[in-house]
């Protein structure tokens, strides 16, 4: 019976994921809107859009090999299993012991792997360009990413999500360390979800996109399904930072039904600061120079760095 | 308590390093002078700081030293300076953002691994603190080095300047004199850099201290 419940409870978690995501991405349109004196479409755009991909048909290059088809798939699974194993309103659920960072980071790295390969398989001019750029920004994405994660587990002494949370919540402290991985940690989420600073989701201009070259050449259901992943990985991200640095209100693991709905409510408003929080950003910048971005994104990488540093060195930062 | 003001101490005091790392990645140089005066105000929070921990009133009239004449005053000079010398639209070459940034690393790691061991004994806020500042000191010597404008140069100047209060705060029981007058040297310092910046206009046509190097060679 325990058994079936903590599953059930996993699985609750997988679905409100899911659900909440495209969700998240209509907030933040709505708000962007608003912030620039737009009315804006309504919160529920993104649910119809993928509903309207879904029942269009899936028109495919005359070249396309089966990589083709199946990468998006594949994207959106492994998208799919990094997002449920981040703690969102519960620590300690019954697969807590995979919601390991640097296993989400993999997760999240071969899903990488396969939108750029699929990019290139058709063998169009965008697709090349924006291959390139995204594994030009994920070499330094990457491992900026791990490096917090060192600075993170060094500090809470382990990698496990779950750990990490009850952890921050009974010492929190103030850190220099975890201060600079949560800057490092934010750049890498603006490169990772291609933000503003980085690359713009809501254009089509060819000179500066670089998802939207990526998937160009799919339609259909292909693009929900990679819609859907791209949403994913946003409520993924500032999921991860909520907890990590804020993982106030979150259920224990002994905690009842009561705690569960208190850890719900916190996390959809935790969402819907972060999510705040990033377009207000984003209206108050412009969007850089793609040769400019290495830069922004090496920062990162340096924050981490400097973080794993000053805890080498000194126990007390 | 004890532990959270520690914290809140180091946490500031990181906080400049990082700002110091800002102002090493800014190429424009409006954009310098905006971190500059971020720098400033950073340090004052972090002098109030410890002054509150420490409570000694006087460190207050420090931080409000660093906070109207670094933050305010000196930065609109510079401000009013780059207008006048028409260079604000010039983006300086660094010689690459990637290794300075790593020298920069590189030299936040030997002030650690020097200033640790050598004050072993000093109480865990001083030496954490002599640290950071060490950094902050070599961050802006760095900032010096690595820029050819002298209005940049400047600014790395007095962010050295902003590391040596930050160490002096941090040791406690300098005395109030020492602080004003360091501070007014400073200011009489960017005054007579003020000065020569115009001159150094008036003959060669530019700011750029490279021009200095080459009329030295060609003399010879």
């Amino acid at each position: 019976m325990g058994l079936i419940l903590a599953i059930l409870i996993q699985g609750i978690q997988m679905v409100l994921v899911l659900a909440l995501a495209p969700g998240l991405i209509g907030f933040t349109r709505k708000v962007k809107a608003r912030l620039l004196r737009r009315q804006g479409p309504s919160v529920v755009q993104p649910y119809r859009d993928l509903l309207r991909l879904v029942r269009k048909e899936a028109v495919l290059a005359d070249n396309a090999s089966w990589l083709f088809r199946n990468a998006p798939y594949l994207i959106f699974a492994t998208t799919w299993v990094a997002a449920a194993l981040v703690p969102t309103f519960a620590a300690g659920l019954h697969f807590s012991w995979a919601a390991d960072l640097i296993a989400i980071t993999a997760l999240l790295g071969s899903a990488r792997f396969f939108l750029a390969l699929a990019g290139m398989d058709i063998g169009t001019a965008f697709g090349g360009i924006g291959s390139s750029r995204e594994m030009l920004f994920a070499t330094l994405a990457e491992p900026a990413m791990i490096m917090i994660v060192f600075t993170v587990a060094l500090v809470a002494g382990s990698t496990q999500l779950s750990t990490v949370a009850e952890f921050m919540v009974d010492h929190s402290t103030l850190r220099v360390s975890l201060g600079l991985a949560l800057i490092g940690l934010i750049i890498v989420a603006l490169t990772e979800n291609a933000r503003v600073p980085v690359d713009n989701p809501a254009t089509h201009l060819e000179l500066t996109m670089v998802h939207e070259a990526m998937i160009l050449e799919y339609s259909g259901r292909h693009l929900a399904v990679i819609e859907l992943a791209a949403a994913l990985k946003l409520l993924l991200y500032i999921s991860l930072i909520a907890c990590i640095f804020a993982p106030w209100g979150m259920a224990r693991q002994d905690d009842g039904v009561l705690g569960m709905l208190v850890g719900v409510v916190t996390w959809v408003g935790k969402l819907a600061i972060g999510g705040f929080l990033m377009v207000l950003f984003e209206t108050a910048i412009a969007k850089m120079r793609v040769f400019r971005v290495p830069e922004f994104v090496g920062g990162a990488l340096m924050l981490g760095f400097l973080g794993t540093l000053l805890l080498f060195v000194s126990r007390s930062f | 308590m004890e532990r959270f003001s520690l914290d809140a101490a180091h946490l500031l005091a990181g906080g400049m390093v990082l700002v110091s790392f800002m102002m090493l990645y800014q190429n424009r140089i409006l954009g310098l002078l905006n971190v500059f005066a971020a720098h400033a105000v950073v340090l004052s929070l972090s002098v109030a700081w410890q002054a509150y921990v420490q409570s000694a009133p006087h460190l207050f009239v420090t931080a409000a030293i660093a906070l109207i004449l670094k933050a305010i005053i000196i930065p609109v000079a510079l401000h009013h300076m780059v207008l006048r010398l028409g260079v604000h639209r010039d983006i300086e070459t660094v010689g690459g953002i990637g290794p300075t940034m790593l020298m920069g690393i590189g030299l936040v790691a030997l002030s650690m691994v020097v200033m640790l061991p050598a004050a072993a004994e000093a109480d865990p806020i001083a030496r954490e603190d002599l640290a950071l500042a060490l950094s902050v000191i070599l961050l802006g010597l760095l900032i010096m080095v690595t820029r050819q404008n002298a209005i940049s140069q400047i600014v790395g100047f007095m962010s050295l300047e902003n590391g040596l209060v930050l160490a002096a705060t941090g040791a406690r029981g300098m005395p109030l004199v020492v602080e004003i007058s360091v501070a007014f040297s400073v200011l009489v310092a960017f005054i007579v850099i003020g000065v020569f910046l115009f001159r150094i206009r008036e003959r060669f046509d530019t700011i750029d201290t490279q021009a200095l190097d080459d009329f030295r060679e060609g003399r010879e």
